[in-house]
């Protein structure tokens, strides 16, 4: 059984209450921190236990924290991205429901290391009964000392605000996050200036996953190079891993990073192997944004070694043979599954949550959907397939934020890896009709 | 007190030009003159804070990030919110990939974009009809409907046909800046996202009628010139007033001795510098309130301008390149 750092407490009856989870060693990191460490040690501990970004793009948190512009005179916050939209992931939200206190625990260690005085959460619209969960438990951190003025005797000053958006994905980019905090429309900024200089109200400001704030905790209780000792290379510490599709045990899973891709999916602590007996055809790693793989390239690499649940292993052989950890919204496909209907799906999304704000993202999502729903319909014409190339190298990279993006890797990566497939639904529009599942080959069936 | 503020130099398809930091690829672009044809702009425009980044026409290829950091910048930038590093090299109309980008963003603007010219107000003098017309293709590869909206009327003036909005935010600006207080914003996201004021709220301020000048498409339209003539039919005169509230400095459109319409002054990049009021632009159309001082140079190269104001046809025209 692997370590757990974050989700040990989870099984304990009532420890969304304080008490519970103060008698269950919650809140001894804050003590630690504030009477013993000063913030740049809490800083130091991050960067030692080399922490990357939960949130999708796995930047270094302990880099990032250092970034940090610090004017004198000038308030910096800290605000945590709660705002986890990413069809396939709910990790944040299993980890805020059922242990709100250790992400307050965090935001208070990283306010400290951060010297920020008024903190918030943003949370996403749709997760009201998660907002009164925080705010109850919030509540309950002032009432015992936690939060406010001078806390623990040690002048150190916190307040914490939890705010709900109003459902929208694009307000996950911390910018658009900071506008929609500022009240305006969530609308992703011009970088730079960066968030670090210029982020809430002109303030410098750092933006983090509700993960990665956690993962603070346990990295100041047993310290930064002991959490470096879990995972390979750079990517240390465990994840979350939020596993669905046509899996036996779908739920949220922590990991240490570094057991292969074929454990998690076959292991019986994990995922248990796929549903009803079929075969693997697909899987996306990371959350619907991030590459989708074929299923020759799930438990080995290009070259042939093994893929392990890492920032880099999954990211092996760039977007033509490899994918990306992103959020971990882990999708498995089985043989029936269709990979234009799955890439019309996600292209809907993003051509729905597109914030319309620069012309390629908001025309060009549009244009894929329409295109990718004609195919799955069986009215497509086999031009449509490089159409759908054509436009999605138009907006990748050209757009101002990185839902340009992530609405054109999905494609662009099934249409790399499944053109037959493609192919196959404009030769036989109607056996793809009647059939309804996508084409399944002789290599999905017998990969050996 | 002056201090001398140490000017850095930038290089822009081989023409190098001293600058004041802080200045823009765009805006050093602009500076070069008669050499170089600066990156097209379609949302940015100079005079409004915070405008540009959004329509992604200025894309250009940094080959060169700085002296001290000479490594090329991995994605395209915008040149418009891009601030130039001493000894930068930036690559525009010689840069394969950012030509190639911009024909793809032009794609994009006119996909949903009716192609009604011919009945267009802004056609002669509308930026996109330009930019189309040197980056775009001839065709369109898009085989949907395209979005449509009504046509909304916001004020006494001023018509709004979101239609043909690309979604600029330069009316926004205009509105929130040049005004004192905020009137319209965008309603919805992607590309059901429109303009619009508060429930088709009248915009009833002094100087609204500039987001009409602004706007680089006919999404907004002065009603009381709406259909009288077009563009290329009228002569444009500079002429002056007197005006309590706006520099008076205006130009007036003329159909015999009458005047159409009304605008403020555009730089050859298409901005106007100094914008004038309601009064100025409907109110006054008769010869008697205006001076008018001299025939107005239109000095901008498009479509129309090609064959009418005599200009030079645009020599990176792709479309005539590959005739």
């Amino acid at each position: 059984m692997s370590r757990k750092l974050l989700l040990q407490n989870d099984h304990i009856e009532g420890i969304q209450s304080y008490d519970v989870y103060r008698k269950n060693g919650g809140y001894q990191s804050v003590e630690k921190a504030l009477k013993q460490m000063s913030p740049e040690a809490v800083l130091e501990e991050v960067k030692k236990s080399g922490l990357r970004g939960r949130g999708g793009a796995g930047f270094p948190t302990g880099m990032k924290w250092s970034f940090l512009a610090k004017p004198d005179g000038v308030p910096r916050h800290l605000l945590c991205n709660a705002d986890e939209s990413e069809p396939g992931t709910f990790k944040d939200r299993y980890l805020m429901e059922k242990i709100p206190h250790l992400l307050i625990e965090g935001m208070i260690l990283s306010s400290f290391a951060l010297g920020a005085n008024s903190s918030y959460i943003y949370i996403r619209g749709e997760y009201m009964f998660v907002l009164r969960i925080l705010e109850k438990a919030i509540q309950e951190a002032y009432n015992n000392g936690w939060l406010g003025k001078n806390i623990l005797g040690s002048g150190y000053d916190l307040d914490l605000v939890v705010t709900p958006g109003a459902g929208a994905y694009i307000c996950g980019e911390e910018t658009a996050l900071i506008e929609s905090l500022e009240g305006n429309r969530g609308n992703p900024r011009m970088k730079p200036p960066f968030p670090a200089v210029k982020g809430l109200w002109q303030r410098p400001t750092v933006v983090n996953n509700v993960e990665t704030i956690a993962a603070v905790v346990p990295i100041i209780n047993h310290g930064g190079e002991a959490y470096a000792s879990i995972g390979i290379d750079r990517s240390t510490g465990t994840k979350l891993i939020s596993a669905s599709g046509n899996i036996n045990k779908p739920g949220v899973y922590e990991i240490e990073m570094g057991i292969t891709v074929e454990e998690f999916i076959y292991g019986d602590q994990y995922c248990g192997g796929i549903k009803n007996g079929k075969k693997i055809k697909a899987c996306v790693p990371g959350g619907s944004s991030v590459p989708i793989l074929p299923h020759y390239l799930i438990c080995k690499t290009a070259s042939g070694a093994d893929r392990l649940m890492t920032y880099e292993s999954l990211a092996d052989g760039g977007f033509a043979t490899g994918s990306m950890l992103g959020s971990g919204g882990f999708i498995v496909y089985d043989e029936d599954q269709c990979i234009v209907r799955n890439t019309w799906n996600f292209a809907r999304f993003y051509h729905h949550e597109s914030c319309g704000q620069c012309s390629p993202c908001r025309e060009g999502t549009g244009w894929m959907e329409k295109v990718l729903h004609r195919i799955e319909n069986g009215h497509g014409k086999m031009s449509d397939i490089d159409l759908l190339w054509e436009i999605q190298s138009k907006i990748e990279g050209n757009t101002i934020c990185p839902l340009g993006d992530a609405a054109a890797w999905p494609v662009a990566a099934a249409i790399r890896h499944f053109r037959e497939e493609f192919e196959w639904h404009v030769n036989e529009p109607v056996l793809s009709q009647t059939r309804n599942f996508g084409l399944v080959t002789e290599k999905i069936l017998n990969p050996a | 007190m002056s201090e001398t503020v140490e000017k850095i130099k930038v290089t822009i398809d081989g023409n190098t030009i001293e600058v004041l930091p802080g200045t823009t690829i765009l805006n050093a672009a602009r500076m070069v003159g008669e050499n170089l044809v600066p990156p097209p702009a379609m949302c940015y425009y100079s005079s409004l804070n915070g405008s540009g980044g959004k329509c992604r026409t200025c894309l250009v290829e940094v080959s060169k990030g700085s002296e001290k950091d000479p490594r090329p910048m991995p994605k395209l930038v915008a040149s418009c919110s891009t601030q130039v590093m001493d000894g930068m090299e930036v690559k525009n109309n010689t840069s394969d990939k950012a030509l190639e980008a911009r024909k793809g963003v032009v794609e994009f603007l006119l996909l949903n974009h009716p192609l009604d010219c011919p009945i267009c107000d802004q056609a002669g003098e509308c930026h996109l009809q330009d930019l189309a017309f040197e980056h775009g293709l001839a065709h369109t590869r898009y085989e949907f409907k395209r979005r449509e909206f009504d046509k909304v009327d916001i004020g006494e003036y001023i018509k709004l046909h979101m239609t043909r909005c690309i979604l600029c935010y330069r009316c926004v600006y205009t509105a929130n800046q040049l005004t004192n207080q905020r009137e319209h914003g965008i309603l919805n996201r992607g590309d059901a996202a429109e303009i619009s004021t508060f429930i088709e709220k009248n915009l009833d301020n002094e100087f609204i009628g500039n987001v009409i000048d602004v706007c680089p498409v006919g999404a907004l339209t002065d009603k009381t010139f709406r259909f009288k003539s077009r563009v290329w039919f009228t002569n444009p005169m500079d002429a002056t007033c007197e005006c309590s509230k706006c520099s008076g400095e205006a130009v007036v459109w003329m159909v015999g001795n009458d005047i159409a319409r009304v605008t403020a002054r555009k730089d050859k990049f298409g901005e106007v510098k100094n914008f004038i009021c309601n009064d100025c632009r409907f109110n006054k159309k008769e010869l008697t309130d205006w001076n008018i001082t001299g025939p107005r140079h239109i000095s901008r190269d498009s479509v129309i301008s090609a064959n009418h104001y005599e200009a030079p046809i645009p020599s990176h025209t792709i479309l005539l390149n590959n005739a």
